[in-house]
């Protein structure tokens, strides 16, 4: 049986929602769901997890695109098959995990996942991804797929895992850093509490399509989605428009989501801004926001090598100066951020100082600061 | 076969250690002209530095309001293969495990009705079948829902597909079952998921412990996070073996491999409320001052874990920055037991989004919509009783809206009675 266009209702099947998820368990899991006692980095990528019942679970993180054909997945699913009896799963990171209920079958899977190569040279499964190291970069769709970016994603991803690869492999780190990209403000990636997030944004206001405005956009929802109520209706040559009032915009794009006749995308405005220090997790200190720490960079296809030495840099001074245990965030909360400019030489502009809404709330109300 | 495009920009990301997209994509575009051609308008942007998507348009399957999203291409003239280049989400089975068998259907139908490319996985947790023609989008449905037992997830002002972190499957510290909880949620609001009648988006993520591996405090409108009302399990033997450099700290996160563990330092110096103390012989945990905030249960696995009282803390309003800027969750239900049918949690649900569907401005976030009419208003709404643990300190302006309810005698005033006793 196939779809009718003649009869699109015939047969059909809807709100079924997804699959259930248990008869994608491996037998270990679905005999042991719930009775986990105590986990293990047995070495960079390989964990074990070990049941009240004395049974293991051996796990193998390798790094995935998120950005995957169906080759790549038939060849995840070949590994899976020969070595995990036809069960695998992701992560949350876009990492892929291959598990055994025996260490025996261990070596060899590992051995299987780092002799595979692409053509043009790159691992096609690096082993990693846990502990105090970096793991798998979130990240969103870049100029791959989306209609709103500052940036590319994938790209950008690749060339910064490229340079922080030997953290992935790796636990040197004083705790985990989580790095997340996003193309433009919509933040489709919630970059923003992120050890270190890379952020695409524009610095050129919309231009408007006057002869456009009408045929495309409703007016009304296009003022409505300035967050500073910078846009006003007009009237050019007796056609209804907008007008923005360029000083108020800080370029967040969503008067673009409304209204297709206001582009901002500029190959000279657009380009990548750097935050750290925000969290999700709630060990030690609480979740927090991401900070800025660079406000511009320019786009550099294809490496993108200014964007890479600024994070090689911030994530090598967190190794040297931060203790066991701190995170980026908390690093920087103990040593200051006067010492944080210091030691990472990056430079302290007037765009670190907040002066949008609540901006006061950042500003420093003590005599307490560092020389 | 030849490629159609130059693409010496992009052969730069061939390089490194890191997986290529792009030879990923290259392989396959040998035998799919789509994939050749998005290589081409790639490339494009990496000379332009631009992107060259256009707006979405209006498509979709029928009786559907969201889990496709429109793209076209603004150069077809260029690269005739993307004109076209929709995207369907594929709500994804709760925490991401599959069968082979699954995958390569799924591989099957996208290779023949799509591009062949895929995100695994968006965002928000569903498979991404990433770019395929308008006529394909009801084949494609139909085959999944009849082939391959799935169906769309959520996009634009719709519930979003639920996700969550792997909880009870494979890790020892989820509080509550994840899996069960989203799987649940996303079969009851299955015509919220699919059908938009919301503001704008409305996400649940739900974490098994506070480690929160989904992000779900800064992700999510609705945010469950497993937690535990008793006290940590200690195995005080434990405890002493990883004093003695016995056990590998924090389940060997540092590649250290078995190592003495100082106590004092890395565990009670670090705990948030100092709430353990380490004698050299035994450790004692203050539950009464615990925050639960996971640090000396991440350090010590082997020795310490969640108490046996477990449920969940219901935080709602988070969010990125469009529009009115970023906004992490905040306390509404401090605990709440998580167990089927969830009966309570769905009547808290449905006053929620009743508030909200009623309030709520066009494209306006719960936690925005809370931030403009206040957490009381919100609190009245769901029927919740203010608790200290909904913030981090009381106010401190004196700026009280006061309720004329809860003024003796309202806010009518016997102006005439005033001025009796007071001359003007």
């Amino acid at each position: 049986m196939a779809f009718d266009p003649n009869e699109p209702m015939k047969d059909r099947i809807t709100d079924i929602g997804p699959p259930h998820y248990e008869q994608f368990f491996p037998p270990v899991i679905k005999e042991n769901y719930g009775k986990w006692k105590y986990h293990e980095i047995l070495e960079p990528g390989v964990l074990v997890h070990v049941s009240e019942t004395g049974a293991e679970v051996y796990t193998v993180r390798v790094g995935g695109c998120r950005l995957m054909s169906v080759d790549i997945i038939r060849e995840i699913c070949e590994l899976a098959d020969k070595h995990c009896d036809g069960y695998v799963r992701w992560t949350t990171r876009n990492n892929v995990e291959f598990m055994v209920d025996d260490k025996a079958k261990l070596q060899p899977m590992i051995d299987d996942l780092r002799s595979r190569k692409f053509d043009g040279g790159s691992n096609k499964f690096p082993i990693g991804g846990t502990g105090a190291g970096i793991t798998n970069i979130v990240h969103t769709q870049g100029w791959l797929h989306c209609h709103t970016p500052a940036i590319d994603a994938s790209g950008i991803v690749k060339s910064v895992l490229d340079e922080l690869y030997d953290d992935f492999v790796g636990m040197r780190l004083p705790a985990q850093v989580r790095i997340a990209l996003a193309c433009c403000l919509n933040m489709c990636g919630a970059v923003h509490c992120s050890d270190i997030a890379i952020l695409g944004v524009h610095r050129k206001p919309p231009f408007i399509e006057h002869d456009r405005v009408s045929k495309v956009c409703e007016i009304p929802l296009a003022i409505a989605a300035c967050p500073t109520a910078a846009i006003k209706p007009t009237k050019v040559d007796d056609m209804k428009s907008l007008a923005v009032k360029n000083e108020r915009c800080m370029f967040c794009g969503n008067c673009y989501t409304m209204c297709p006749a206001m582009p901002l995308a500029n190959a000279e405005g657009d380009g990548i801004a750097l935050w750290v220090g925000g969290k999700v997790s709630n060990a030690r200190s609480v979740p927090a926001f991401s900070k800025l720490a660079v406000p511009y960079i320019p786009n550099e296809p294809p490496r993108w090598p200014t964007t890479v030495q600024t994070i090689k840099k911030i994530v090598e001074v967190y190794a040297s100066d931060a203790n066991r245990y701190e995170r980026v965030g908390e690093w920087i909360d103990r040593i200051g951020w006067e010492r944080f400019f210091e030691k990472t030489e990056l430079e302290f502009r007037h765009e670190h100082i907040d002066d949008y809404r609540l901006a006061m709330t950042t500003w420093r109300t003590t005599t307490q600061f560092k020389w | 076969m030849a490629l159609k495009h130059k693409t010496p920009l992009l052969d730069e990301l061939e390089k490194g250690p890191w997986p290529s997209f792009v030879s990923d994509i290259k392989q396959i575009a040998e035998r799919k002209p789509m994939c050749d051609d998005l290589l081409g308008v790639m490339e494009q942007s990496y000379v332009d530095k631009e992107g060259h998507w256009k707006h979405g348009g209006i498509v979709g399957v029928l009786g559907y309001g969201g889990g496709v999203i429109g793209r076209y291409c603004d150069r077809p003239d260029l690269f005739p293969n993307v004109a076209h280049f929709h995207t369907m989400r594929v709500n994804q089975p709760s925490s991401k495990f599959y069968n082979t068998d699954i995958l390569r259907r799924i591989c099957e139908l996208w290779e023949r009705r799509g591009s062949g490319l895929t995100n695994m996985h968006g965002s928000t947790g569903d498979i991404i079948l990433l770019g395929t023609t308008t006529d394909e989008l009801e084949q494609v449905f139909y085959e999944l829902t009849h082939n391959l037992d799935m169906d769309l997830g959520g996009s634009g002002s719709n519930l979003r597909t639920p996700s969550c972190c792997l909880g009870k499957a494979r890790c020892e510290w989820s509080c509550i079952d994840t899996q069960a909880i989203t799987t649940d949620l996303t079969n009851e609001y299955q015509d919220e998921l699919h059908r938009p009648a919301f503001p704008y988006k409305f996400k649940f993520k739900t974490s098994g412990c506070p480690n929160d591996c989904v992000a779900a405090i800064a992700r999510a409108d609705c945010s469950i996070i497993g937690t535990w009302r008793d006290q940590i399990r200690i195995d005080q033997e434990a405890v002493k073996a990883y004093a003695a450099g016995e056990l590998a700290p924090n389940g060997n996160a540092h590649g250290t491999g078995p190592a003495v563990l100082d106590i004092q330092k890395e565990v009670c110096d670090l705990c948030p409320t100092r709430c353990i103390d380490w004698d050299g012989k035994n450790l004692k945990i203050w539950d009464e001052n615990c925050t639960r905030c996971m640090h000396c249960i991440n350090v010590m696995p082997r020795a310490l874990r969640p108490g046996t009282d477990t449920g969940a803390t219901i935080l709602c309003g988070a969010k990125a920055p469009i529009l009115e800027g970023a906004q992490l969750s905040s306390v509404i239900i401090p605990f709440i037991k998580m167990e089927e049918p969830y009966e309570e949690f769905k009547d808290f649900v449905d006053k929620m989004w009743d508030w909200w569907m009623e309030n709520g401005k066009n494209r306006e976030r719960l936690g925005e919509q809370i931030q403009r009419m206040g957490l009381r208003e919100f609190l009245k709404a769901v029927e919740l009783e203010p608790d200290p643990r909904m913030i981090n300190t009381p106010r401190y302006n004196p700026y009280i809206f006061y309720d004329p309810a809860d003024v003796p005698g309202g806010w009518e005033i016997d102006a005439k009675a005033y001025r009796e006793k007071h001359q003007a």
